[in-house]
């Protein structure tokens, strides 16, 4: 029910609209509850309306834990019996 | 790296094996930890992430589902709505085919009675546009998440001045269930916290429940890396004795959450007491819209007589929402209730435990 999707922003259209690209479907959002959205941002959508800009550079912080993690394994990994 | 694909990598397979190692070395003490929300529940459900799971850590599903936690009082008179001539009867697909005392919504619609499934409340709006001779009644069911989207149609119909579009709300908030759920007795050391009602509220609406129950609270989105990150951040806490709130979904859940979407979500909603499944009456735990929009209120402006509630006793439904039974300890599951004659909500909803359970589970 809370089911939300990244859409990437492919135009601002009049209404607080926007036109929306969900890996590669074209779709039409309400951008009333959030601010400052431009094209080529992407937001998390949700029954028809964008609901947050998603942070890309979040994204790649938390990749970059993850891939330390990573790292740390390929370490065990190179440790011999 | 494209967004998309940054986005994407949450799904890593190498990922989710180094984070299910990290978790099998760090967690000595048996903990069980509540994934809240029904979209959390379909992740663990979809991607088998118990299996990869040591025996020390449990998974429980809770009562995040609105379509399960909705009372079948309200899909009654959704039913008496919809048989009315006047009305067209608008709805969110999930709800369709919950089961009322004597009828579904699916069961009304084929016997000739307009009943529309719309993708938005938006959608819905705009068929009371193009029939001014009818009253559109939209059903508004969903926490967080979903009541600023209604809230601002609501406001958009207000502003285009439609005088027959009606909302039926059965909208709720999370925290206060969560507090309840521990109140009753239900033995869970940490909350997997919902990501996208948490993108709207921020993660400070936790705060009471990390610090009043002693439970850590990590919001967590729904890709298998995320759900597995947020066990480790929960295992981490419970193994050091410091149970605090922690956002796991950082590109989506700001610590404030959507000020814009709250704002317009309580110009026009209020809490209200509301009627949960398995959990009876929880104070201040559900969106009544407010007199100020009274006449989009269904409520108070379309009078129906109601069928009286009529449960089906063998159903456990909210013993499974508490988190204290799981759906293969219902004597109907698979046995008389499955996804396609379902007995009670939460195998109706693709996110009900239930349903998620018979889906992505063997159930011989």
């Amino acid at each position: 029910m809370c089911l939300s999707i990244p859409a990437r922003v492919l135009a601002i259209e009049k209404e607080e609209m926007a036109r929306v690209s969900v890996r590669g479907v074209e779709t039409l959002v309400s951008l009333q509850l959030v601010e400052n959205v431009k094209p080529d941002d992407y937001v998390l959508v949700h029954t028809g309306y964008a609901l947050q800009r998603l942070s890309e550079e979040e994204a790649m912080e938390s990749l970059k834990v993850l891939k330390e993690l990573d790292d740390a394994m390929d370490d065990l990994e190179d440790i011999p019996e | 790296m494209k967004a998309m694909e940054v986005f994407d990598a949450f799904r890593d397979r190498r990922t989710v094996e180094n984070l299910a190692g990290e978790i099998r070395k760090i967690s000595k003490k048996s903990i069980v930890l509540m994934e809240v929300c029904g979209g959390h529940t379909m992740a663990i459900q979809k991607y088998g992430l118990p299996a990869l799971l040591p025996e020390t850590v449990t998974l429980k599903s809770g009562p995040g589902c609105p379509v399960c936690v909705t009372s079948q009082s309200y899909i009654n008179r959704a039913i008496a709505y919809c048989r009315l001539d006047d009305v067209i009867l608008t709805t969110y697909g999930d709800l369709i085919r919950v089961p009322g005392s004597s009828s579904s919504l699916e069961k009304e619609r084929a016997r000739g009675r307009d009943v529309r499934i719309v993708y938005s409340s938006l959608d819905a709006l705009q068929i009371a546009k193009e029939h001014p001779d009818k009253k559109v009644v939209f059903l508004g069911v969903g926490f967080e998440t979903t009541a600023p989207t209604t809230a601002a149609t609501i406001i958009r119909a207000d502003a285009d001045k439609i005088s027959n579009f009606f909302v039926y709300s059965a909208h709720k908030v999370m925290p206060p269930v969560m507090g309840k759920l521990v109140d009753e007795g239900v033995k869970i050391n940490g909350y997997i916290a919902p990501g996208h009602v948490s993108t709207i509220t921020g993660s400070g609406i936790y705060k009471d429940i990390a610090g009043k129950y002693g439970l850590g609270c990590v919001v967590s989105g729904f890709e298998p890396v995320d759900i597995l990150n947020s066990v480790l951040m929960l295992v981490k806490q419970f193994e050091a004795g410091e149970p605090k709130v922690e956002i796991e979904y950082t590109r989506a859940v700001l610590p404030e959450g959507n000020k814009k979407a709250q704002q317009l979500l309580y110009e026009v909603f209020e809490h209200r007491d509301d009627w949960w499944r398995g959990l009876d009456v929880i104070p201040k735990s559900g969106l009544g819209i407010r007199d100020k929009y009274a006449s989009f209120d269904a409520e108070k402006k379309i009078e129906v007589e109601v069928e009286e509630t009529k449960e089906n006793p063998g159903c456990i439904c909210g013993e499974i929402l508490k988190g204290l039974k799981n759906p293969r300890q219902c004597k109907l599951f698979a046995r008389g209730c499955d996804p396609s004659n379902p007995v009670g909500a939460c195998m109706v909803s693709h996110e009900g435990a239930c349903h998620a359970y018979y889906r992505y589970s063997s159930h011989g």
